[in-house]
């Protein structure tokens, strides 16, 4: 728990409701917790927060998920940074283009949020 | 001088003949053929000088001077188109197997018996006062070297005591025996070529003799002959050529039927076409003929002169000057030289016109009738050969007795020429049907049947006719109140026309009237399937003659036996094996192997048949065992008629074949459609999925964290609970609109029509809207037209659209400052209806993808718009479907206006 509460998620969806989910769920586990509702809002809140998950949507309006984690990848100081991507597109196709994007894990929506939590704390403990 | 030595030196002289034929014969027979050369083939021409020429020229000159020359003048005229028709004459009459001028006419025009049949008449009929003349000659010249210088008087004795009968009966015999010995296949007999050929020589050199024996003997010479004639004011007067009793006109039409005599009288064509052994010799002969003609003129004028000298007075006959010169200056040998001459002159044309006359009577007359009775063709025709030559005999007796039959009747009254005249006229009745025939293909077989019939019985009505008046056979009152007592009908001076000779009126009327009639008719007449294939070779026979093939439309088969033994029949054994052995070299077919004898061998037969019967008699015999299917023109037109249908049919195939093309283009873009409609289906069902799941997710995490977490603060509990409410909203309004999308998509029929005024639709659904409006602080407007404006459709479907249009401008208006706008136009036939607001704007990129399925522009300041993202995809086609426009006018930062086009109701 107390790793937990030291982990930083920055939490990137543009739908708000599923952002309030999230966003409970994990303050509930001790996680500091912020939000953003598209790409750009995402890298710019990236430094100053300088979480060490960001939980990435991929499908948005403007810059898409997969755009949004390359661009995090290529910033060293990102380097301990894990991406989980949460999203409704769940080919296979997709997953290989969200790993290849530089992402670690692949939920697809709709999660169950004990998988979720359960997700997110090993990335913290093992990634 | 007696009787006795002058027949004795005639039948001297026909044995000489004799002797000539045998050997011109043996000759052939051996291969070295004796005729075979353009020189006997032009003294064989000369066949044209009779005694007409011999005794008549010079009576003709010592009466009207130069008048006797237009006879000669037109076929010299005319020979060096000979190289032309001439030849072209004689390559037909060899490949169609031509046995007479007759037989030429009739197989031109399909082998028809009528026009063989009419030929033969013409020909006889002009012919016998023609042979009547040397009956006449003969006679003559016998009773001036018998009786010393006068003429004996025919017309008084019975004609058992008559000379000219027996003169008849001796030609009749000799030209028997010249002419009717065997029956050759192609009419040819070399034998009486060469002595006709000798004759010509004879003739020519008696008349020589004559001449220089006068000029010289009884003169010095030309000049001391003219001085004294011109002495002489009767003899001054022949050589003025304005006083001549023959003008102009005269002169035109006697070298016009000059012209056609030498090709056309039937001994000239028989000599010319038929006895021709090689076409090469027409050049020669067109110049040789001429120069023939010139010399046995030469002495015309001055054997003239010269009896009108010595026998001042009309003492004795002009056409006598021949023989009584010498006679009468004692030269007894000369005068016997002369005799034989004309003597010669005379039996030549004799010999050749009738045997002429009996192949067309005996192929053209006899035969036909004969093989048309089906019984007596079963009865006689095996021995038909036989029964051929006997015809041939009987026919040569009656003509000779006929023509001496004229002589003692009317001939004697008459000149040499004058006579001779009315032959040359009649035969020129053929002249259009035959120059007509070898070089223009339209004329038909009832064109030259009236052709030849009413030239035939104009020149009958206006030359023989009147002979026998004047002659006292008929009533004179003929000659001068014309036929029924019709002034138009005189015979010498036809629908008024006077002040002419004879003869002339006569050709011009009889050759008008045939010329228009043969001309006339075949344009105004149909030729039969035979017809049109006998023009064609006759025309273009140059053509056939080398492409060598067979022009055939003759489809008809027979059995090879009933062909050879047909050949044998006619040809006699051995000839029939010749050809039929020809058949099989020149085609390789082996008669044994063959089924049937096809159309090829049966036209084969029948033209070597024709060479022996007449192209009309084979034709006929032919028909017997052959099954004679010639193509009628009625079907050369049902073979045209399947010919178009044919093509029609293929023509519609290619129609089918295209429209299947079409067909198949149509099935491959209709194909593309589906697939891209499949795709866009994919697209749809992908997105609507995931515009479903995105609800979910929140619904189901929010419901878990309710059902998990017991300790939950109410407020959090209630928001949570409110989310996914308003989730579960967002859920079923998507389903709906899938749901109508689905309705759009598949029917026209799902809306109602009905007319609708759109004032009171646009006041209800914006007081729908307007509650919101002022929750959210927006300021409104309704700007609708007082004209009342209406339209066709389903309200509740245009009620969606407007509500979609006004919560869309709801959404996108500036929290606490909005101002949207509701506003009705008439626009031309069309109702606008206008909302506006003053919100973000839409770039113009963007402006027509919004229109587009679940495309939503984000809003950059406030993530994403609630919204299905079907809305103004659906309000479009709902737009669309009442035939109307939907649109935007907008910019970004300055608010948008939409605008809703709808077709008027007319009133």
């Amino acid at each position: 728990m107390n790793q937990n509460r030291s982990a930083k998620i920055l939490i990137v969806d543009d739908e708000p409701n599923i952002v309030v989910a999230l966003e409970f769920l994990l303050q509930q586990q001790g996680f500091v917790v912020e939000k953003a509702y598209n790409g750009q809002e995402a890298l710019d809140k990236l430094s100053s927060f300088r979480p060490g998950i960001v939980i990435l949507d991929v499908m948005m309006p403007g810059m898409d998920g997969f755009e949004v984690a390359r661009r995090i990848r290529q910033q060293p100081s990102n380097r301990n940074t894990q991406i989980i991507f949460l999203t409704a597109k769940g080919t296979d196709a997709d997953k290989i283009k969200g790993y290849s994007a530089g992402g670690e894990v692949y939920i697809t929506k709709p999660f169950d949020n004990d998988e979720l939590i359960q997700t997110v704390q090993e990335v913290v403990e093992f990634g | 001088m007696s009787g006795a030595i002058i027949i004795g030196c005639s039948v001297a002289y026909v044995g000489l003949l004799f002797v000539i034929a045998f050997w011109a014969e043996r000759r052939a027979k051996a291969g070295r053929s004796l005729v075979n050369n353009p020189y006997i083939y032009a003294l064989s021409l000369a066949v044209y000088c009779t005694a007409w020429t011999y005794y008549g020229s010079v009576g003709r000159a010592a009466t009207s001077g130069v008048g006797f020359l237009p006879i000669y003048l037109g076929p010299t005229i005319l020979a060096p188109l000979w190289l032309l028709f001439l030849r072209k004459l004689i390559l037909i009459s060899k490949s169609q197997r031509i046995t007479s001028v007759a037989d030429l006419i009739s197989s031109r025009y399909g082998k028809s018996t009528w026009l063989g049949l009419l030929g033969t008449v013409i020909a006889v009929f002009g012919i016998i006062p023609y042979i009547s003349i040397q009956l006449k000659a003969i006679a003559i010249s016998f009773d001036i070297l018998t009786l010393g210088g006068q003429p004996g008087d025919h017309l008084q004795v019975p004609f058992y005591a008559d000379t000219a009968l027996y003169i008849a009966i001796a030609l009749a015999i000799f030209t028997i025996l010249f002419g009717t010995r065997h029956l050759d296949p192609n009419e040819r007999h070399e034998g009486l070529v060469a002595a006709i050929a000798f004759e010509s020589l004879l003739k020519l050199a008696a008349f020589l003799a004559v001449g220089i024996f006068v000029v010289f003997g009884l003169y010095q010479g030309l000049p001391d002959l003219f001085t004294q004639a011109l002495q002489e004011e009767r003899i001054q007067r022949l050589l003025d050529l304005r006083a001549a009793p023959i003008d102009g006109w005269s002169w035109f039409w006697l070298n016009l039927l000059s012209m056609s005599a030498v090709l056309f009288l039937p001994r000239q064509f028989h000599v010319a076409v038929v006895e021709n052994t090689s076409a090469d010799h027409v050049g020669k002969a067109s110049w040789l003929f001429p120069l023939y003609l010139l010399l046995i003129n030469l002495f015309v004028l001055p054997i003239a002169f010269a009896g009108l000298l010595q026998f001042p007075g009309a003492s004795v006959d002009p056409d006598t000057f021949v023989l009584a010169l010498p006679l009468h200056s004692g030269q007894e040998l000369l005068a016997l030289l002369a005799a034989l001459g004309g003597f010669s002159a005379a039996t030549s044309m004799v010999i050749v016109a009738v045997i002429a006359l009996s192949i067309m009577l005996s192929n053209n007359l006899v035969l036909p009738l004969l093989v048309k009775s089906q019984t007596i063709q079963e009865r006689y025709v095996l021995d038909l050969p036989q029964r051929l030559l006997g015809i041939r005999r009987i026919s040569i007796v009656v003509v000779l007795l006929v023509s001496y039959a004229y002589f003692k009747s009317v001939g004697q009254a008459y000149t040499l020429v004058s006579i001779g005249l009315i032959s040359f006229t009649a035969v020129a009745q053929f002249a259009p049907a035959i120059v007509g025939g070898v070089y223009w293909k339209r004329g038909t077989k009832i064109g030259a049947l009236a052709g030849l019939l009413v030239g035939f019985v104009i020149w009958a009505f206006t030359l023989p006719l009147p002979t026998l008046c004047e002659t006292g056979i008929l009533d004179q009152s003929l000659i001068e109140q014309g036929l029924w007592g019709l002034p138009w009908l005189k015979p010498y001076s036809l629908f008024g026309l006077e002040g002419v000779d004879h003869v002339s009126h006569s050709a011009f009327w009889s050759l008008l009237f045939n010329v228009a009639a043969y001309v006339g008719v075949s344009l105004y007449t149909r030729p039969n399937a035979l017809e049109i294939t006998q023009a064609d070779l006759f025309v273009d026979i140059y053509k056939y003659r080398e492409g060598g093939t067979d022009y055939d439309v003759m489809r008809r088969q027979a059995k090879v036996a009933d062909v050879t033994l047909l050949l044998n029949r006619f040809l006699g054994p051995v000839r029939a094996r010749q050809v039929l052995q020809t058949y099989s070299k020149q085609t390789g077919k082996e008669l044994e192997r063959l089924p049937v004898a096809d159309a090829e061998l049966v036209n084969f037969a029948e033209t070597h048949l024709s060479g022996a019967i007449g192209a009309a008699s084979a034709k006929i015999i032919m028909a017997s065992v052959a099954k004679d299917d010639p193509i009628g023109l009625e079907e050369m037109f049902d073979i045209l008629e399947q010919t178009r249908e044919i093509m029609q049919y293929s023509k519609a195939l290619e129609l089918k074949s295209e429209e299947l093309q079409a067909t198949t283009r149509q099935l491959q873009t209709a194909n593309e459609q589906l697939k891209a409609l499949d795709r866009l289906k994919a697209d749809f069902i992908t997105t609507v999925t995931h515009e479903l799941r995105t609800p979910i997710t929140s619904i189901k995490a929010l419901a878990r964290i309710l059902q998990d977490t017991a300790d939950l603060p109410e407020e959090k509990r209630a928001e949570f609970l409110g989310i996914i409410v308003g989730e579960s909203e967002r859920i079923a309004r998507l389903i709906n609109q899938v749901l109508d999308l689905e309705k759009i998509r598949s029917a026209d029929d799902g809306f109602r029509k009905e007319v609708i005024l759109l004032q009171p639709l646009l006041r209800k659904a914006y007081a729908g809207m307007s509650q919101l409006m002022e929750e959210k602080q927006i300021r409104q407007s309704l700007e609708l037209t007082s004209t009342p404006l209406s339209v066709k459709g389903d309200p509740d479907k245009l009620t969606q659209v407007v509500i979609n249009l006004l919560s869309n401008a709801v959404k996108f208006s500036p929290p606490g400052d909005g101002l949207i706008a509701l506003r009705l136009k008439k626009r031309g036939a069309e109702a606008l209806i206008e909302v506006a607001d003053n919100g973000i704007g839409i770039a113009a990129e963007d402006q027509e993808l919004i229109f587009g399925q679940f495309t939503q522009l984000s809003d950059r300041e406030r993530g994403k718009p609630t919204g299905s993202g079907l809305g103004l995809y659906i309000s479009r086609q709902i737009v669309e479907r009442h035939g109307g426009r939907l649109q935007v006018d907008s910019k970004p930062g300055e608010g948008a206006v939409f605008q809703l086009f709808l077709p008027l109701v007319k009133k």
